[in-house]
């Protein structure tokens, strides 16, 4: 190699280097910046990944009369949380496009008051965006003092444009203790409930 | 002296004259390997560190196989078998086989396209010397309060969170794991790129250095988003974010997707330069030039590109739409045929070639058999509605390890038989290498085979004690397991016997008629080699 070709050599070697870095940089970018908020809007598009909506949802149905939904409830408390928690019945049967309510019991075994919040999920994943909240008590955190046991509604449609397969839904609940999420212990509301879903 | 590749000088000795500066040797002592920017030192000191990783976290396997030798709980408590299983694949794969393909591609690469040495020597002596650190912090959780890691390596929230004051020196550890990978890689790419000798075009270039360029490329593609995904479980456990945390309105299914984008491509990184190491040894045994050079190239690539579309095939029974399991089955599935083209490009290399056995010839052969078998439980694995039937079970245990360890391990320990004489000047103990070669390829498929069965038959991962109708086969691979590790003592013994030069000499070919540049310098290859580049013939080797 003589003097010359060695030189342009080493300079594309540093551009070339310089070109990887930056290609790591912004892969790590993508993976800790893009992806997050990427997975969301896919879920919220998409309607997978077996969230509800997070705000209460403005919905005019009628009633299919003729079609009936089995609806189950699961409840569940997160890495042992003192909390008792479960719902007033095992499940119900609903029309599609029908108004109800359903009720769920909490109560805070802790010997001091306690903020919890109920993360919703429904199975299968696909009746998910099916699955209307008019009210609920887990758009909010819910404060418990010491031994205190709360009966919370939850008022919901189901779309009556559900697909036909769909002949059971599960809808769960899990409590889970604010303790370790600063944004939500703290009692300010919560961000990304406000930004999706709003307009449903 | 290779017959389609002539060194202008002959031999080397022309790089002496008229360069007599640069022909210092190593410096002395500790120096030599601490402040090293040569690259034959630095591939040593990945390789050995490797060897010391494999041993380390095949001692962490054998705990794992003793305990289940009979069913109930023998020698550990669960907890510290659940730390042994992550520790083990943690070790595995980014101590021992990563390692071992960054070392062996600093040793080989600049000698077989002609380079004096790695491009970038300095960030050499960092990316290696960041390892033992990072694998000090790693094992050094063995002993803290709560114990090493013990939510599996995928590091799965909530899970993972849960880990004591080993979580975070974990996630740094993974940090460093990940620089040290990245920057390996962007080394590679620059020297192949940048060094190669003026007359080895692209597509002349060994397929080892081939596997390597691509699989340079995954990693500066994905180990950044592991190192993110790692990020994102520190900041939700230190800093109140929720990106997993369903509470939070986070979720943990998201750190699968995350983590199995950089997992699928993971598992390329561990075999593609495998499949270049015996892409080299196959031809040189079989007296013949490797069959579909070009081809090799192209499913390389095409390996490297499907591997980004297939991650959820890791997570069916998360619950995905149909489309989408139907999506990744079939992308998945497609992997099949580039994987065909090369062990049909393998095969066809040795039809009609004048085959001899030696060491490296043979854990190529096994490797290609046995990688095969693991590509076969891979394609069953991909199939959704079986899957769903296997995940999670010992069918997926035996489905990995038979594509690491007859297939990654093997052609490590294949390209070292093969390369050693060359870094050493001496050949290894021949008959030696056979009767190691012998006892792993038994001791591997009595250890991995029977895992397909308690698989089928229905025995979960991950677990300390089983249901007693599994008794007979964990046994039989608990056997297996503890004469593997112990075969690969032999290993240890045949290379140090090597290192200290108590074979023949070997002479600069070593083999006969090898293709490759690195076959024309002598042996052992000395301090600085191609400090002129040299000539590649017309119709050379590789095209």
């Amino acid at each position: 190699m003589t003097a010359d070709k060695e030189k342009t050599g080493l300079a594309s070697a540093d551009s070339l280097t310089l070109r990887l870095v930056i290609m790591a940089v912004a892969m790590f970018g993508f993976g800790f910046l893009v992806l997050p908020p990427l997975y969301s809007v896919f879920c919220e598009i998409t309607g997978l990944g077996g969230k509800t909506n997070q705000t209460a949802a403005v919905v005019a149905e009628t009633p299919d009369e003729g079609r009936s939904v089995r609806l189950e409830f699961v409840t569940s408390v997160n890495a042992y949380a003192p909390w008792e928690f479960h719902a007033e019945t095992d499940g119900m049967s609903i029309k599609p496009g029908t108004m109800y309510d359903a009720t769920f019991i909490a109560r805070n075994l802790a010997d001091r008051s306690k903020i919890a919040q109920a993360v919703p999920s429904v199975a299968p994943q696909q009746a998910a965006k099916y699955f209307k909240k008019l009210e609920c008590f887990c758009f909010t955190t819910q404060e418990f003092a010491s031994g205190e046991e709360k009966r919370m509604p939850v008022r919901f449609i189901v779309d009556s444009d559900l697909p036909e397969y769909i002949d059971t839904i599960t809808l769960s609940y899990t409590f889970f203790d604010t303790e370790r999420i600063s944004h939500l212990s703290t009692g300010t509301t919560h961000d990304k409930a406000h930004s999706s879903h709003s307009t449903q | 002296m290779g017959s389609a590749v002539t060194d202008a000088h002959g031999h080397g000795q022309a790089q002496a004259i008229g360069h007599g500066h640069d022909e210092h040797g190593p410096a002395k002592g500790v120096r030599r390997w601490l402040y090293a920017t040569n690259h034959k030192d630095i591939g040593t000191m990945y390789l050995v560190f490797s060897c010391l990783m494999f041993f380390i976290g095949g001692s962490m396997a054998l705990v794992i196989r003793s305990e289940l030798f009979t069913p109930g709980l023998q020698f550990v408590a669960p907890n510290v078998f659940n730390q042994m299983t992550t520790m083990h694949a943690l070790v595995m794969v980014f101590g021992a086989v990563m390692p071992a393909f960054v070392g062996l591609a600093n040793w080989m690469i600049p000698m077989m396209i002609g380079a004096p040495d790695m491009a970038l020597p300095r960030m050499n002596n960092w990316s290696f010397w960041i390892l033992p650190v990072a694998f000090s912090i790693l094992l050094s959780t063995l002993f803290m309060p709560g114990g090493a890691p013990a939510g599996g390596w995928t590091m799965y929230p909530p899970l993972v969170l849960q880990t004591g004051d080993a979580f975070p020196f974990l996630i740094f550890s993974v940090h460093l794991m990940g620089l040290s990978s990245i920057m390996g890689a962007i080394n590679v790419i620059v020297t192949i790129i940048n060094m190669r000798t003026a007359e080895m075009s692209l597509l002349k270039m060994p397929m080892f250095v081939w596997t390597w360029l691509i699989t340079a490329y995954l990693l500066i593609a994905v180990m950044p988003v592991l190192a993110g995904a790692v990020t994102m479980l520190l900041t939700d456990q230190f800093f109140g974010t929720s990106f997993f945390l369903a509470a939070g309105g986070g979720d943990p299914v998201m750190f699968q997707h995350i983590f199995w984008f950089f997992g699928h491509p993971e598992v390329y990184i561990m075999i593609l330069p495998a499949f270049g190491v015996v892409s080299e040894i196959i031809p040189t045994f079989a007296r013949k030039p490797l069959f579909g050079h070009d081809s090799m190239v192209y499913a390389a690539s095409s390996i490297a590109f499907l591997s980004f579309i297939v991650w959820a095939h890791h997570m069916f029974t998360v619950g995905m739409p149909l489309t989408g399991q139907l999506f990744f089955m079939f992308a998945t599935m497609l992997i099949a045929v580039p994987t065909g083209v090369k062990v049909f490009n393998w095969t066809a290399t040795m039809w009609k070639g004048a085959m001899t056995f030696e060491t490296p010839m043979l854990f190529s052969l096994a490797f290609l058999f046995l990688f095969t078998i693991g590509g076969f439980s891979g394609l069953m694995l991909a199939v959704v509605s079986s899957d769903i039937q296997y995940h999670d079970s010992y069918f997926v245990v035996a489905h990995f390890h038979y594509v690491l360890v007859p297939g990654s391990i093997f052609g490590i320990m294949a390209a070292v038989y093969y390369w050693l004489p060359k870094w050493t000047g001496h050949m290894y103990n021949e008959r030696l290498g056979q009767v190691h070669f012998w006892l792993s390829a038994i001791f591997v498929n009595v250890t991995f085979f029977p895992m397909h069965f308690l698989g089928l038959a229905g025995m979960p991962r991950r677990i300390p004690d089983y249901s007693t109708q599994f008794t007979d086969f964990n046994s039989i691979a608990s056997i297996g397991a503890i004469g593997f590790g112990i075969s690969q003592f032999l290993f240890i013994y045949i290379v140090v016997q090597c290192v200290r030069k108590q074979g023949a000499k070997a002479s600069a070919a070593v083999w006969e008629n090898p293709k490759g540049l690195e076959w024309t310098v002598p042996s052992p290859a000395p301090y600085h080699t191609f400090n002129e580049p040299p000539h590649v013939t017309a119709g050379a080797a590789f095209s």
